[in-house]
């Protein structure tokens, strides 16, 4: 078990990204347009995707330069999702440019080479045909039932579909337009789930038998190690929020934010969420430098901590602000929404942690 | 010379020490004074006082040197106070004769320190504490009770903060001293842990003279001088950098390990989630350590220590049930016999010790509920604590 060698703080370079993706966020994605795809309008998402994806380039992060992307790595696609998860950006970032992309990097075809010089300019957004729950500890279905719940679909032109033969699995991509795509009533409608049918022979063959089953492998496990970040990010949202509004809230003549029962409450979540900062960084770190072995651990790690960090975070965000914090026109149940359903995506933390047992020993 | 000390100089002066001091011919303790006058003691001290002033970070360098040589330590073991708090304290606050006459004999272990801060009615409320000092002539005279006092009945000197002013608010009467504790006056009583041993003392003080020369900083500077040395404790406490699987989260895997009939779902799972949190708490102090490469540790280092707190109790707790039978066993030396132990052992130790000796972690250096605080007003800036006994005269609060 050696460890990586890892920056977990933001250098020049991620905090000029950082700031960047900050203020387009800011801008563009204020929580009062993002809660309206609880009520059917979903407009927002093509809007913000393509300035993400096209103007700033960010979905070709991952996608080295030979393939038309930026030739950066998981490190900074991890200063990316913190910030998309601190906004709730209903944006198909890690289903598109962290898990599709992943799949196949793992070794493309002509076709998928194609593909991945779409993904990178964002002219084109692929899904992996999985449910969002799937893993690298349960992998994934293969055949032509429908897919139940996939994250993605909606946005996604092109389908990335694992298929067995006799000689194991490939990876073909169907165009979305040649499947049944039915939208899911989601608890978090800000990464809208739907149910996908399709058939794998109408696609091409983007990933072979040879590197097929590594490849949906890699993308479940980037999915999962940079879903930490997303998990950060919605955590930092729910700290700074509750911090600053029981420094203003009055009851009982005292600022509220002076109760010891409620100021322990948040150093113990302040230094959590600085652990799962740390821990998540490591991740993303350890999947671009690490051995194989190292990424795996430091990924379950980070699952396992960020998933429940996530949800405590946003659940006391909803409690610490009191009633207000229950209402809809408070955006504390966004980051409850997007919190619960990260912690089941990619993997449960219980899962994680059993995974990472047999890997060191336990 | 020019310029700082490089590193490849600094090993032309210890080569050149240990060539005119050979370790095999020369008497231990005249080795150790030797290596203090010759300023390759404690090298971030200025010289003249064991140093060469130069970085921190190269210490270690000096220290495997002179290990690899195979030269006499100072067994800083033993004096962990004296070396971690009262030496850089008197280098802050100390006269020029204060520190010619205490640092070179506490660096070479000639004279073990201990400190004499708390009391029965003064804990997280150090400021508050009731030990008088009043001046008679060029001695001042000190009456009181001190506890929690590690290693007293091994100590020479101590640190001591006492109250010189009762009439005015509670931080402004305190005065700082270096107290004799071979003085007549001063009593060691070993206080008895739930460990059953005694690593701690109670410390009775009945008209102990000391003189105003030993006084450190001014009459009233105390409650200053005493933050001095409490930052360095709380960095001693978290602050080190560990391998993966280290320090108390590597002897409870390894009882996970060695005990395969024991196994449970259950206790997998909570060891799992300890690993994880051991795993999260390395990665933040190496974070941590990123952060301060160059600086001081600011308020973070308080919920470091807090985690290594809450981690360490719920592991040394699963152990015990990890060991089935033998987690209800105590036959660790004497078992439950009164011993006094030399130095603290977190982890070199048995089960049921660690398990009771842990529970010191979250009081000890600050108490969790305290840190909590620190964390909430410095960090969060999140409002101070309701506070009656400010702007009020020591002698005008309630006790």
């Amino acid at each position: 078990m050696s460890t990586a060698e890892v920056e977990l703080l933001d250098n020049e370079l991620d905090a000029d990204l950082r700031a960047t993706v900050r203020s387009f966020l800011s801008e563009r994605c204020d929580p009062a347009e993002v809660v309206k795809a609880y009520d059917g309008d979903s407009s927002l998402t093509p809007v913000l995707w393509k300035g993400l994806a096209g103007e700033l380039g960010l979905a070709g992060l991952l996608v080295p330069e030979s393939h038309g992307g930026a030739g950066a790595t998981t490190r900074e696609a991890a200063v990316v999702l913190e910030e998309l998860g601190r906004a709730v950006a209903p944006v198909p970032f890690l289903t598109s440019a962290v898990v599709a992309t992943s799949v196949l990097l793992a070794g493309p075809t002509e076709a998928g080479a194609d593909l991945l010089a779409g993904l990178a300019s964002g002219e084109r957004t692929a899904a992996l045909a999985a449910p969002l729950s799937a893993s690298v500890m349960s992998g994934v279905g293969t055949g032509s039932s429908t897919v139940r719940s996939v994250a993605g679909a909606l946005e996604a032109d092109t389908f990335l579909v694992p298929v067995w033969t006799p000689d194991g699995v490939e990876v073909r991509a169907v165009p979305a337009a040649q499947a049944k795509v039915t939208p899911v009533s989601s608890l978090d409608m800000t990464r809208q789930l739907a149910d996908v049918l399709v058939d794998p022979s109408a696609g091409e063959l983007v990933v072979t038998t040879d590197r097929g089953a590594d490849g949906v492998r890699s993308g479940l496990l980037a999915g999962a190690a940079l879903m930490a970040s997303e998990q950060v990010g919605v955590a930092q949202w729910c700290l700074t929020t509750t911090v600053d509004y029981l420094k203003v809230r009055r009851q009982f003549g005292r600022i509220v934010g002076g109760y010891q029962a409620l100021k322990h409450r948040l150093a113990d979540l302040y230094t959590n969420v600085e652990g799962a900062g740390a821990a998540a960084r490591y991740a993303a770190g350890a999947l671009a430098v690490g051995s194989a072995e190292e990424a795996e651990i430091a990924t379950h790690v980070a699952a396992a901590y960020c998933g429940d960090l996530a949800v405590t975070a946003a659940e006391e965000a909803v409690q610490l602000h009191g009633g207000i914090g229950m209402t809809w026109e408070h955006p504390a149940h966004l980051y409850l929404k997007r919190a619960k359903a990260d912690q089941i995506a990619y993997g449960l933390p219980g899962a994680h942690r059993d995974r990472l047992g047999t890997l060191v020993d336990i | 010379m020019s310029g700082p000390m490089t590193s490849e100089e600094l090993k032309g002066r210890v080569e050149d020490f240990l060539a005119e001091h050979p370790v095999a011919t020369t008497e231990p303790s005249a080795f150790l004074h030797a290596r203090y006058q010759a300023g390759l003691a404690w090298v971030a001290f200025p010289e003249g006082h064991g140093g060469l002033g130069l970085s921190r970070a190269m210490q270690p360098q000096v220290d495997k040197l002179f290990a690899a040589a195979g030269a006499p330590d100072n067994n800083p073991r033993r004096n962990g106070i004296g070396l971690g708090m009262a030496a850089p304290t008197i280098l802050a606050y100390g006269t020029p004769e204060q520190k010619s006459r205490f640092l070179e004999p506490l660096w070479c272990g000639d004279e073990i320190w201990c400190q004499l801060f708390s009391e029965p009615g003064a804990g997280s409320d150090l400021a508050g504490l009731a030990t008088r000092a009043v001046l008679d002539g060029d001695e001042w005279v000190v009456n009181g009770q001190k506890v929690w006092t590690s290693g007293a009945h091994n100590a020479d000197y101590a640190i001591l903060v006492a109250r010189t002013d009762p009439d005015v608010p509670k931080h402004r009467g305190l005065t700082y001293f270096l107290c004799n504790m071979h003085d007549p006056g001063v009593e060691v009583r070993p206080l008895r842990q739930i460990t059953g041993e005694a690593e701690f003392n109670e410390v009775f003080l009945t008209d102990v003279r000391i003189p105003d020369a030993h006084r450190l900083g001014a009459v009233g500077q105390g409650w200053e001088v005493a933050n001095a040395t409490l930052n360095n404790e709380r960095v001693a406490i978290g602050g080190a950098a560990m391998p993966r699987e280290g320090g108390m989260l590597g002897v409870v895997a390894e009882s996970w390990r060695e005990h395969p009939e024991n196994h449970t779902p259950e206790l997998r799972d909570r060891l799992l989630k300890l690993w994880v949190e051991s795993e999260v708490a390395r990665l933040t102090g190496t974070r941590l350590r990123q952060k301060l490469a160059v600086g001081q540790p600011g308020p973070e280092g308080s919920a470091m220590k807090l985690t290594f707190a809450k981690i360490n109790q719920q592991l040394t707790g699963l152990d015990l049930e990890l060991r089935g039978d033998e987690g209800l066993r105590y036959e660790d030396g004497d078992g439950w016999a009164m011993v006094r132990p030399e130095h603290v052992d977190f982890v070199g130790r048995d089960a049921v010790y660690r398990y009771l000796r842990a529970k010191g972690n979250s009081i000890e250096g600050g108490t969790s509920e305290i840190l909590r605080n620190i964390v909430a007003e410095r960090v969060l800036g999140l409002p101070g604590e309701h506070r009656v006994d400010k702007d009020v005269a020591w002698k005008a609060i309630p006790r």
